[in-house]
């Protein structure tokens, strides 16, 4: 009864007169209104202004904090040390920043970022750069599962391997691994790109609905809907310069690279409710 | 992608029997998995991107020019909605060109501060 209810007053809220579909924001751009680069409450900073933090004794919290404090002073290189594989390091970071970390991160290092190029030199724990939105992150070791999760934009780089589910939900954006790839990499991706020069575990790509996965090396099964594609000349061009700034080359060359994508099988589109369907059908 | 670079504006894209059926173009209205061609990227965006210390587009790699309403538009994630194109903005015959200028209108929406979201953080921003 909760639930009728609940629905009965939803309805006398005008809460389903909305408009779902076709959303548009009536906004218009002004192409000569702004040439800022940056989001206007980020901080200005100046790279080669450099602050130092040393994580040692500090909670994750105070440290994030802290790194806010320092980009309000104007830094923008940040070397930071002694992270302890300290979890959610570094997260929702909305501006330019060089961050070098020496050491490695623990669970949701990096994530919800937008802008900054952030240098690891040790590994990174489950789920690194969760949701990223714009920048860069590198990892010079491996990574645990579910990398790049929902990761919306920028690249996300591991010079070594990660673990299963890498790029799950992945909606924009480049996920680049040195190494290995374990199961269900790509899983329900929706768009973006991910580049593997290594093995790729079984289930790659599983359910995708779109987006692109290149692989260098062997792929142990295809997920549900994951379909091979072939290398078009723009991919070839992409590939390198990409896979170029991050001093990176594809084990068997790039033109033997498989290109796997969405059959677009599963794709169910469906505006209609129950009551329509029945008309219809 | 389809046929027609103005395929969307000048028709509703509903082209299949089920597309007709449901009322809704199934799939994206442009070809998502199309990778840049930096040949074409405007100065605009190249300063940005020596601004921001990349090499490449980055994020705006995934933006493209949509079509919403039968009119010119592109996505910004961060309001969740589709900005319109001018009428004014005479578009190119391709969509590389297209996409790059939807990247740099994008881009300068977005650092604006007339946009929606500098309003928004003033209300809700947390930290």
């Amino acid at each position: 009864m909760a639930t009728v209810s609940k629905s009965s007053q939803s309805h006398d809220m005008g809460l389903h007169t909305e408009k779902l579909t076709n959303r548009t924001q009536q906004q218009f751009f002004d192409a000569g209104e702004s040439a800022n680069f940056t989001y206007a409450w980020a901080p200005e900073v100046d790279t080669n202004k450099v602050g130092t933090l040393d994580c040692e004794g500090m909670d994750p919290t105070d440290i994030n904090i802290r790194l806010r404090e320092l980009m309000a002073e104007g830094c923008g290189t940040i070397n930071l040390s002694n992270p302890g594989s300290m979890h959610g390091l570094c997260v929702g970071i909305l501006n330019r920043l060089q961050l070098n970390i020496t050491g490695s991160l623990g669970y949701f290092g990096c994530g919800l970022i937008d802008g900054p190029n952030v240098n690891i030199s040790g590994r990174v724990g489950w789920s690194c750069g969760e949701n990223m939105m714009a920048g860069t992150i590198v990892i010079e070791k491996n990574a645990g599962s579910t990398f790049g999760a929902a990761i919306r934009g920028g690249d996300l780089v591991c010079k070594g391997s990660v673990g299963s589910r890498t790029g799950i939900d992945q909606k924009g954006g480049t996920i680049i691994v040195g190494g290995k790839t374990g199961a269900f990499t790509g899983f329900m991706m929706q768009r973006g790109r991910m580049i593997i020069l290594g093995d790729a575990g079984m289930n790659l790509g599983d359910s995708m609905y779109d987006g692109t996965i290149y692989v260098g090396g062997e792929i142990e099964g295809l997920g549900v809907d994951a379909v091979p594609a072939d290398l078009n000349d723009l991919d070839r061009k992409w590939l390198k310069s990409k896979l170029d700034l991050y001093g990176m080359e594809a084990p068997n060359g790039i033109d033997n690279m498989q290109k796997i994508v969405a059959g677009k099988q599963l794709w169910n589109y469906d505006n209609l409710e129950p009551s329509e369907k029945k008309l219809v059908l | 992608m389809s046929q027609d670079v103005d395929h969307y504006l000048n028709s509703d894209g509903l082209d299949s029997d089920r597309e007709k059926m449901i009322g809704q173009t199934i799939g994206y209205r442009y070809d998502v998995n199309l990778v840049p061609d930096m040949d074409r990227c405007t100065p605009y965006l190249t300063e940005y991107m020596d601004k921001m210390n990349w090499k490449d587009l980055n994020w705006l790699e995934d933006v493209h020019m949509g079509y919403e309403e039968d009119r010119a538009a592109v996505f910004d994630r961060n309001i969740n909605g589709w900005v319109t194109i001018p009428d004014t903005i005479k578009l190119p015959d391709n969509q590389q060109d297209r996409d790059m200028i939807a990247r740099e209108l994008l881009l300068k929406f977005q650092m604006s501060e007339n946009h929606p979201m500098v309003q928004l953080r003033e209300a809700y921003a947390k930290f």
